[in-house]
């Protein structure tokens, strides 16, 4: 036991000395917070504003008609199709006479393509001052219509849930964020690190230190040691980027609060009919936070973080021992590459199943592959974001829980049988088959 | 001398092949033991049987007396095979301190033993730098000194010298006397005869997974002789027949002569005083260790091609 720990030590402080792995570490979560900034700031900036001539043959658009941040629409007197860009105008907008409830097409002529978004917010506007205009058709004055449209926001949608200790609420969008979170995290480390075992394991092949070192260690204390090691690496890089993401959040918050604040407003000025005011503002934004933190408090967190902690070692020592595996028995990235297919396929399939899941997570697809363990750690913790015992029967998780820890045994075990063969053999092309051989034959 | 290891019919066959096939030998302690065989042999599959890497399929190994335990007895064991290598990237000192650890020994203890073979084979400037900056004749040297630093009774070392200049060979070669003077016991295993001769006390030939030869360098010179000896003359004559001897083979002054059956080397040289040479060297031409190994593998293999054939 003293050995592995001392072999765990050295694939540990090896890796995590090493300063590619600082640097990585260090600057992947800047780079996602970079690539996030200029993502955002380039489609703010990209925006281009619409200055659109409406000529109107009704009559009615004219204070009807809203403007958007991005759509200006006015009613000048003598500009058609031909003179629009002369007169300034970057699009011109031309309603024909509405007959009754005929079906009508409406034209609008731009200088460029008008953008998926842009035509979008148009089609939008128009249909709104349309319903406006029979509303006031049907005897129900402007001033009537504004009030409606300011009151109809008092409601919100609350969603709860029949749990076994009585109701709770539940939110489908965060469950949907954790599970699309979790997901992710272990299908990375899964592969990442999986890939890592592999290259280790076959580091040491064409090293030639795997001799050295299995005449004194067992060769399975090798391997588990390498696949502890390495996922001890995975874990820690793991904490250091949620620090790091926590820290850059909060900082970011105090950093761009004006910015942040400012668009919240704009973004109730599109709303319309709110009133305007600092004070109101102010207030919307913190009930705005609270919802969000109780929005977030509404997740069974710690369940949902102890069953991470298992899927997530689990998955990895599940997978990670059949990279071993394959790393044993080949001497280069190109011949390891036909033979690493039948792990990642798994791995990548599971993925696509999540994704699936999300959208209907008690569906037959779901439990099984929720309970078979090559997609067991990425489906059922997409699954338990949804709710336990809610969404999960807690027999479903017990069959998915147990029959992963029987699986990673197993394949280590299995690994390390290939892997005593595999780690000495030279210059051999091996199969998958012989492998299994390997790893079933009685010794 | 006691014997510190012993091996009793051990085999171990794969799918293919019988790569040990039934060996049996023993080797004294303080000795330094040749395992001679040419590619192939079953060399490599002996040793990893005698290091617990494999276990085989019947027979026992026994060491110093009791039946051989992998788990408990393999830090007695140093064992530098002949596919070896360092890990590139890990700087020299700690590789030392972690293969050391691997075998069991204390961290204390460990430094210690390190500091003291780096001083003695001038090292100690290595310490920070990492295995890549070596050159193949260091790193092998680094290898070792990771082989012997936790003092194992019985040190197995598989071509100690490839890749090692005559400088640094000579420098592993003293210290492989030096353990076997204080008490280790080494096996050497190699196809370079010419070390052999020099270094080993006792050897043993195995071809094909089988033994064919067992003894002290000495006797088995003995054994493969042809009763061949080499006179020098002052002036060589211009015939020189004997009942005892016929020449075989004449280089400037000196005649090879094989001395016939049921005569001795004091016949010869009576017929060359009888006959008033001048005698300036008188010796016996033993076989080399590597004209008894060829002789011995080809004949073996022009057994198994003879069988093959039929």
């Amino acid at each position: 036991m003293n050995k592995i720990s001392l072999i765990i030590q050295r694939e540990y402080f090896s890796r995590v000395k090493n300063k590619t792995f600082i640097l990585t570490t260090i600057f992947t979560p800047l780079l996602f917070v970079g690539i996030f900034a200029v993502s955002i700031l380039l489609t703010n900036q990209g925006k281009s504003k619409h200055k659109v001539a409406v000529v109107d043959a009704n009559g009615f658009f004219k204070g009807n008609l809203k403007n958007s941040t991005d759509v200006h629409f006015e009613f000048p007197e003598g500009v058609d199709t031909s003179n629009f860009v002369a007169k300034g105008f970057t699009d011109i907008l031309i309603i024909p006479k509405f007959e009754g409830d005929k079906k009508t097409q409406y034209l609008i002529r731009s200088q460029k393509n008008l953008g998926f978004s842009v035509q979008e917010v148009i089609e939008r506007k128009i249909n709104a001052a349309i319903e406006d205009q029979k509303l006031q058709e049907n005897g129900i004055t402007r001033a009537q219509l504004d009030s409606i449209h300011s009151q109809s926001q008092f409601a919100e949608m609350k969603t709860e849930e029949l749990g076994s200790s009585g109701v709770k609420e539940s939110n489908a969008g965060l469950a949907i964020a954790i599970a699309y979170g979790c997901g992710i995290l272990i299908y990375i480390t899964m592969l990442v690190y999986g890939m890592m075992v592999l290259r280790g394991v076959m580091e040491e092949k064409t090293n030639r230190i795997a001799e050295v070192i299995i005449s004194s260690v067992k060769p399975f204390q090798l391997m588990l040691g390498k696949i502890i090691g390495i996922g001890a690496v995975g874990i820690t890089q793991f904490f250091i980027w949620i620090v790091l993401i926590i820290g850059l959040t909060t900082a970011a918050q105090s950093f761009i609060s004006a910015e942040t604040m400012e668009q919240v407003r704009t973004l109730q000025q599109n709303g319309g009919a709110m009133p305007a005011g600092g004070a109101v503002q102010a207030s919307e934004a913190a009930i705005k936070m609270y919802t969000f933190q109780h929005t977030i408090g509404t997740a069974n967190w710690p369940l949902i973080i102890g069953c991470f902690i298992y899927f997530f070692i689990g998955g990895y020592l599940f997978y990670a021992s059949l990279f071993a595996a394959v790393g044993s028995v080949t001497e280069d990235v190109q011949g390891s590459q036909s033979l690493t297919v039948p792990i990642t396929i798994p791995i990548i399939f599971s993925f696509i199943i999540m994704t699936s899941v999300i959208q209907a997570p008690d569906s037959p697809l779901a439990v099984w592959s929720s309970i078979i363990p090559f997609s067991s750690p990425i489906v059922m913790m997409a699954r338990i974001a949804f709710g336990v015992p809610g969404t999960v029967p807690y027999w479903q998780l017990a069959a998915s829980v147990l029959t992963l820890a029987g699986s990673f045994l197993f394949t280590t075990w299995l690994a390390g049988k290939i892997y005593r063969t595999g780690i000495l053999l030279y210059g051999k092309k091996v199969t998958w088959k012989e492998m299994l051989k390997w790893g079933f034959r009685k010794s | 001398m006691p014997t510190i290891l012993e091996l009793q019919n051990l085999k171990k066959y794969y799918a293919t092949q019988k790569a040990v096939d039934d060996i049996s030998f023993s080797i004294e302690k303080g000795s330094i033991f040749g395992l001679l065989g040419p590619n192939g042999a079953g060399k490599t599959t002996l040793l990893r049987m005698i290091t617990g890497i494999f276990y085989p399929d019947s027979g026992h190994i026994r060491l110093d007396g009791k039946i051989f335990d992998p788990l408990n007895d393999i830090a007695k064991i140093g064992y530098m095979p002949e596919e070896r290598g360092l890990y590139k990237k890990m700087k020299i000192g700690e590789q030392a301190l972690y293969l050391a650890q691997l075998k069991g020994l204390t961290k204390e203890n460990a430094m210690e033993k390190i500091r003291f073979w780096f001083k003695r084979l001038e090292m100690e400037t290595w310490w920070n730098k990492k295995v890549e900056d070596l050159s193949k004749g260091m790193s092998q040297k680094l290898q070792f000194v990771t082989t012997v630093l936790h003092e194992p009774k019985l040190i197995i070392l598989d071509e100690p010298f490839s890749g090692l200049d005559p400088l640094n060979a000579n420098l592993i070669k003293d210290e492989i006397y030096g353990l076997a003077q204080r008490g280790c016991t080494v096996i050497f295993s190699t196809h370079r005869m010419e070390q052999v001769e020099e270094i080993c006390d006792h050897i043993v030939l195995v071809n094909m997974g089988k033994k064919i030869l067992d003894g002290s360098v000495h006797q088995v010179k003995q054994q493969f002789k042809e009763n061949k000896f080499s006179i020098s003359l002052h002036e060589v004559p211009a015939s020189a027949e004997d009942a005892s001897f016929e020449v075989i083979d004449q280089k400037a002054n000196a005649l090879v002569v094989k001395i016939k059956d049921g005569y001795r080397s004091n016949d010869v040289l009576q017929y060359f005083i009888n006959q008033q040479h001048t005698i300036e060297s008188f010796h016996e031409i033993l076989p080399s260790l590597n004209d008894i190994f060829i002789g011995l593998v080809e004949d073996t293999h022009a057994k198994t091609r003879a069988f093959q054939a039929v």
